[in-house]
């Protein structure tokens, strides 16, 4: 019972990365069908930026987080303006293939910069914690969770409250009788890189907090969070949050007890159970919890 | 006619990655007025449509030859979302409407090009008035309406743009007769109320005749007669070609 709650509280906190990760995922995917291989990248530049202005700049930490992430976001949009843009049209696989593209770029950019050694994400907490009874919370996943739900709150109401989110929304659902209605495609495709790069530097600045550090292989964790994605629908933000905190939960859960329990499954089954999640959920829903099937045909 | 056109074809010809769809087409709409392209399947009429709406990119088509003049100036080629600003809106084939928002974002989309924010509320105003279903219907998602419903929506979306001039793509299609009659009668109500321009494309007689004074007949991507609508209705040959039948 006593480590029931500190894994669940570590499996939000993951959860919460997960999350973002899989908004930043879904964004793109809703407008453009296209999956966005260089996420995993994006998150890791955007921890390094953050980190190297806080380290090497001596900036605040907050500053620094803001500038990083206005700088990610900004390189996630110049990427689409001046390499996505032009194949719009193409199949979408043009485009897949030059996320994977820009993925490969920035994992070789970030060690010439920053070299290769792990370092601090600079942020104000450290290994700083708090006693609540006899468990004990680092302020650094305090902080994850706070974070994520701000950035899914004001997500939330940018859609529903905004003209570009409406535009965003429209682009999903049709994107013909959104051209059609006068919505321009190009700025509402910018807008969601804009997004995607944004959010994925707010999760690799919490990802690189202790006990963890901010290191060029960070971006890795995309992948374990294609299970969120999957698990929530690709087209689907609720999904994406639903399923980034579950993922984040269920991995927690078993690097908890499986080792006691089932030892003979060996050490590192943890980083496969998100994906047996997700084999099981797409046996029952193909869709995933919240994704939406194709329309059918008139 | 003195008056210069809302909207003009000169010898427009338009091809889809290098397969011509329509040739040759001149045809004009004057203010006020409303204009009907009829013709069987696969004569060309939506692309015709879509090279004043500029849809044609979306589809991979382009104007090569001829041009298109909106209230006097070439807008051959231009982007839809220009077009929409400066009021040309259209209602698409097969409705379109965004499925899972609800009728009044639908709506709210239909504005997207305006800032006006009074004029807006006018708009809506009216299509609520036109359509007095639809302000039950506000907040249910536009994809659960019955056909009619949504053709209501698609129209009343096109018209929160403020166009001067509504593009129509079958707006009859799949709905029952009472229902066409009553959209039809709803766009001569916006007619006489905004003095709109129109330019439908049908195959539904009933539409065409109720809501167009003028028509074009189009064939095979070229226009192969024009005159008052009545009068093409009743002509034995054209309603050979136009229903496709030996009648």
């Amino acid at each position: 019972m006593s480590t029931f709650v500190p894994l669940l509280f570590a499996g939000v906190a993951l959860g919460a990365i997960y999350a973002l990760i899989a908004l930043g995922f879904t964004v793109v995917y809703r407008a453009s069908r296209v999956i966005n291989f260089a996420q995993g990248g994006l998150l890791a530049l955007g921890a390094f930026v953050t980190s190297w202005m806080v380290l090497d700049e001596h900036l605040p930490f907050w500053a620094a987080f803001v500038c990083g992430t206005l700088l990610t976001g900004l390189l996630g949009l110049a990427f689409q303006l001046w390499v996505v843009r032009f194949a719009i049209g193409r199949p979408e696989f043009t485009i897949v293939m030059l996320t994977l593209g820009l993925a490969s770029v920035i994992g070789g950019v970030l060690p010439t910069l920053f070299g290769n050694n792990p370092r601090s994400n600079g942020d104000v907490w450290g290994a700083s914690s708090v006693h609540v009874g006899s468990y004990q919370f680092f302020w650094v996943q305090i902080w994850t969770i706070i974070a994520a739900i701000v950035v899914l709150l004001v997500y939330g109401a940018f859609t529903r409250f905004t003209k570009y989110g409406l535009a965003m929304r429209g682009t999903a659902l049709d994107p013909e009788a959104a051209t059609a209605v006068g919505i321009p495609l190009r700025r509402v495709y910018a807008t969601t890189w804009f997004i995607a790069a944004v959010v994925a530097c707010i999760g690799g600045v919490f990802l690189g907090g202790y006990p963890s550090t901010v290191n060029p292989t960070m971006g890795n964790i995309a992948l374990l969070a294609f299970p969120a994605i999957i698990l929530g629908g690709l087209d689907s933000p609720t999904g994406a949050i639903v399923g980034g905190f579950s993922i984040g939960v269920v991995q927690e859960m078993v690097q908890g007890y499986q080792p006691q329990h089932a030892a003979w499954l060996g050490n590192d089954f943890y980083l496969i159970a998100p994906y047996l999640v997700m084999i099981l959920v797409l046996l029952v829903r193909p869709y995933g919890l919240f994704g939406s099937r194709p329309a059918e045909r008139l | 006619m003195t008056e210069e056109p809302v909207l003009e074809l000169r010898s427009v010809r338009v091809v889809y990655g290098g397969v011509l769809a329509v040739d040759d087409i001149s045809l004009a709409v004057e203010p006020g007025h409303a204009v009907c392209l009829l013709g069987p399947n696969g004569a060309g009429k939506t692309t015709i449509l879509r090279a004043v709406s500029g849809l044609l990119g979306f589809h991979g088509g382009r104007v090569v030859a001829g041009n298109v003049r909106y209230r006097g100036r070439d807008v051959t080629g231009a982007a839809a979302d220009r077009l929409v600003r400066l009021g040309i809106c259209q209602v698409l084939e097969r409705r379109h409407v965004f499925a899972d928002l609800t009728v009044a974002d639908n709506l709210r989309a239909g504005a997207f090009a305006r800032r006006d924010r009074r004029a807006v509320a006018g708009s809506q105003d009216m299509v609520l008035d036109l359509f007095p279903v639809l302000r039950e219907r506000l907040r249910q998602q536009a994809g659960l309406l019955s056909g009619g419903e949504q053709q209501m929506v698609a129209i009343g979306r096109a018209l929160m743009g403020g166009p001067e001039l509504l593009l129509l793509d079958e707006p009859s299609l799949g709905l029952a007769p009472l229902v066409v009659a009553d959209i039809a009668e709803a766009l001569r109500e916006v007619r006489t109320r905004t003095g709109l321009s129109v330019l439908l494309v049908e195959q539904s007689s009933a539409m065409a005749g109720a809501v167009t004074e003028r028509s074009y007949l189009l064939e095979s991507g070229r226009i192969r007669a024009g005159g008052q609508t009545a009068d093409l209705l009743a002509d034995d040959q054209v309603r050979s070609v136009y229903l496709g039948a030996s009648a």
